[in-house]
């Protein structure tokens, strides 16, 4: 076991040497670059990358130019949890066969993928992986809409958001189902570690990153990333918008160890309105009209029973 | 270390156990795989080995073969030796990532067990999938036999690692014909297998930890042409020199000695048939007793698909007067595949043969020697009335009334 990396504060952290380098093509505000520069930093070990298609694929792999100062790999749309494994295979065969040009030295094994491209299009692949128990962590940046192609829904697009093959109109109220629960999901694969993350949780993030990283086998992360370009908010206000959906409890955070111990990481001192969450951002302005107003209603409702699920859980340890 | 196995000089094996040893002997790295009819066994064969010492590589079963090539190009990018096989369906799955692994520029070794894509689904043998991969940058060898499909596993795999060339390599079998019929093969030792192939030549490999690479890069109308001219060169250029050096190196080896074309009667042949697979010997049986009753007809068989080898199909078919290409798989709304590079190999040439299309065998329809006497004789009618006495394309061995075009 390589050892755990140890980040005093904030301005210590921020000052860690860069593998995801600024010079990319995200959108200003994006949380995205946030989310993985506090994974890569959260250790020291060297690390093994891939990405699935996407804004942070394609943000920051143009050609002759790249962002990533670690091995990188990108596919496609679907199988960067699958690239990933197969380059941790490799890394076991030559293990065992003395091959490893540095043998003294444990990569880390990190696949990121959009929400489509884990909740939809890449599921499977996913699925596959956890179940075959490869040493790697997914990352999943959730920003609720497949943004890369300008705000189509997926699976993890909330009920009630306006996305452009779901938009709100005059008898619509926008997306029609309710997000897909991931975690759950993830975890009823016995997978060793399943957490959900914020970027504006910083210290609750690195701490579950790095165990991610001391854990045996494939561990999921799912997080939070505020899209300023389909969420409809001022570049400016990434944080500000993230402690909305984290304070409201749209986001808790918590997580799940090998699959049954839940345990909630943070609990907001005042717990805000969703109604404060929603009213935030563009894609719910539809929402706040007579006819719609019932579902900000039902958005509360919601939250404060999955609140109380994960209350509950946490309480019985299984 | 993995345990090696002595093998007799001569095994019965078919086409599969052949890869399956083949893929042993190599010692590949990283396989990772997904079960289909009819290449399943090179994948339990290999499964037995890893599971019984023989091999101490990595062997990862995955959810699909759309995952399974996904890996191999993960596992080929990290830097090591990397194989799978698939068949039909399962191919077609792996498509999308076929393009990916050569036009990354990583070299995999595919066994394609060939056979028919639905719908109708159909696990019998055609060469539908070999002819969906035609496009996607992979080298691709066909072997006739069970020995064949063992020996083009080490010849691929050497090209496809050469630093030249850097491109992935489908060995073709035809399934069940090939794949399931036991016949003898003569075997390399593990030894000598692995010496011929050599040890694994990392380049531009992520596992290089003070070497970080970026693997699958976007590029748009500025670099993706040159990107994939690139490729292309490598292609065109490098890799028919690499496999004919391949070829006598294994000749001086084994003995057996492999062609880019395979020409059978050709030197005099005033008739041809072209063809690949199984149906390659079939065709040389007929074409001997075609001889014996005064027709001079030959043989060419494609032992390399792609890169197309259109200057030595134009070499072996300078005399000929009529030649018949034999296309197993539907073309569904053109002539067959062999019939249009054929025509392409020759159209500038001095060569002016008469060229007929037959569609045969489609979902392991047999093709019998009965078929090939009578496409020989339509041939000779073709060369003797020096145009075509038949419809350009038609179908042989289908039942209910004859079906032909143009």
């Amino acid at each position: 076991m390589s050892e755990i990396k140890k980040i005093k504060n904030l301005k210590d952290f921020s000052t860690s040497a860069d593998r995801f380098e600024g010079a990319n093509l995200l959108c200003p505000g994006c949380a995205h670059s946030i989310i993985v520069r506090e994974v890569l930093n959260a250790t020291n070990d060297d690390l093994i990358l891939a990405a699935s298609t996407g804004c942070l694929e394609v943000c920051t792999a143009v050609y002759p130019y790249t962002s990533w100062d670690a091995s990188w790999i990108h596919i496609g749309f679907e199988n960067g949890s699958s690239a990933v494994a197969g380059a941790e295979a490799m890394y076991k065969a030559l293990k065992t066969k003395g091959r490893l040009k540095q043998p003294d030295r444990t990569p880390k094994f990190v696949a990121f993928g959009g929400d489509g491209a884990t909740y939809d299009i890449g599921f499977q692949w996913i699925s596959g992986c956890f179940e075959r128990g490869h040493n790697m962590m997914y990352v999943c940046l959730d920003n609720e809409v497949y943004a890369n192609t300008g705000g189509q829904r997926s699976s993890s697009t909330p009920i009630g958001a306006s996305a452009t093959t779901t938009p709100a109109g005059r008898i619509s109220y926008g997306e029609k189902r309710n997000k897909k629960d991931m975690m759950a999901i993830m975890a009823a694969h016995g997978a060793p570690y399943v957490a959900q993350v914020a970027p504006n949780k910083w210290k609750d993030m690195v701490a579950k990153i790095q165990k991610g990283f001391a854990a045996e086998g494939p561990v999921y992360i799912n997080a939070m990333s505020a899209c300023t370009t389909e969420w409809k908010f001022a570049p400016e206000d990434t944080i500000s918008i993230s402690d909305l959906a984290t304070d409201s409890l749209v986001f808790p955070l918590y997580e799940i160890i090998d699959g049954t111990q839940l345990n909630i990481t943070y609990r907001p001192k005042n717990i805000i309105p969703v109604r404060d969450y929603l009213g935030a951002q563009g894609r719910f302005k539809h929402l706040f009209t007579k006819q719609n107003e019932y579902l900000i209603d039902e958005w509360q409702t919601r939250i404060d029973a999955k609140w109380e699920y994960l209350q509950r859980r946490e309480e019985a340890s299984v | 270390m993995a345990d090696t196995i002595e093998l007799r000089d001569i095994e019965v094996w078919d086409g599969n156990m052949a890869a399956s040893h083949a893929l042993r002997q190599v010692q590949v790295d990283v396989v990772a795989a997904y079960p289909i009819t009819p290449s399943t066994p090179i994948v339990e064969g290999y499964a037995g080995f890893k599971a019984n010492g023989y091999v101490d590589g990595e062997f990862v079963m995955t959810e699909s073969e759309h995952g399974a090539m996904s890996c191999c190009i993960g596992a080929a990018a990290a830097g090591g030796r990397v194989a799978t096989a698939t068949s039909s369906q399962g191919f077609a799955l792996m498509l999308e990532t076929l393009y990916s692994a050569s036009g990354m520029r990583l070299p995999i070794v595919l066994n394609l067990v060939n056979r028919a894509i639905g719908a109708p689904l159909n696990v019998n043998g055609d060469h539908s999938d070999m002819y969906m991969g035609r496009d996607s940058g992979w080298i691709q060898f066909g072997a006739y036999s069970p020995q064949e499909a063992y020996d083009l596993n080490f010849i691929a795999f050497k090209v496809s690692e050469d630093h030249d060339v850097r491109l992935p390599a489908i060995v073709n079998q035809d399934g069940f014909m090939t794949s399931h019929t036991a016949q003898g093969v003569h075997t390399l030792s593990d030894e000598a297998a692995f010496n011929f192939v050599g040890e694994y030549k990392p380049m531009n490999d992520m596992l290089d930890l003070d070497h970080p690479v970026t693997h699958g890069v976007q590029t748009e109308e500025d670099w993706h042409f040159e990107h994939k001219a690139r490729q292309q060169h490598a292609l065109m250029t490098a890799v028919i020199p690499k496999i004919e050096a391949a070829f006598d190196e294994f000749e001086k080896l084994t003995g057996r000695k492999y062609n880019i074309v395979e020409s059978y009667s050709m030197d005099d042949a005033e008739v041809a048939v072209i063809c690949m697979g199984t149906s390659v010997e079939t065709a040389r049986e007929v074409a001997e007793e075609m001889r014996a009753n005064g027709v001079k007809a030959g043989v060419v068989g494609i032992r390399v698909f792609r890169p197309w080898p259109l200057e030595q199909i134009a070499a072996v078919l300078k005399n000929v007067k009529a030649v018949g290409l034999l296309d197993r798989s539907s073309p569904h709304g053109a002539m067959g595949a062999l019939y249009n590079e054929v025509a392409g190999s020759l159209f500038n040439t001095d060569t002016k043969a008469v060229l007929t299309n037959y569609i045969y065998g489609l979902g392991g329809r047999d093709l019998t020697k009965a078929h090939l006497v009578s496409i020989f004789t339509e041939l000779k009618a073709n060369a003797d009335a020096g145009k075509p006495t038949t419809p350009l394309q038609q179908y042989i061995g289908l039942r209910g009334p004859k079906l032909s075009f143009f």
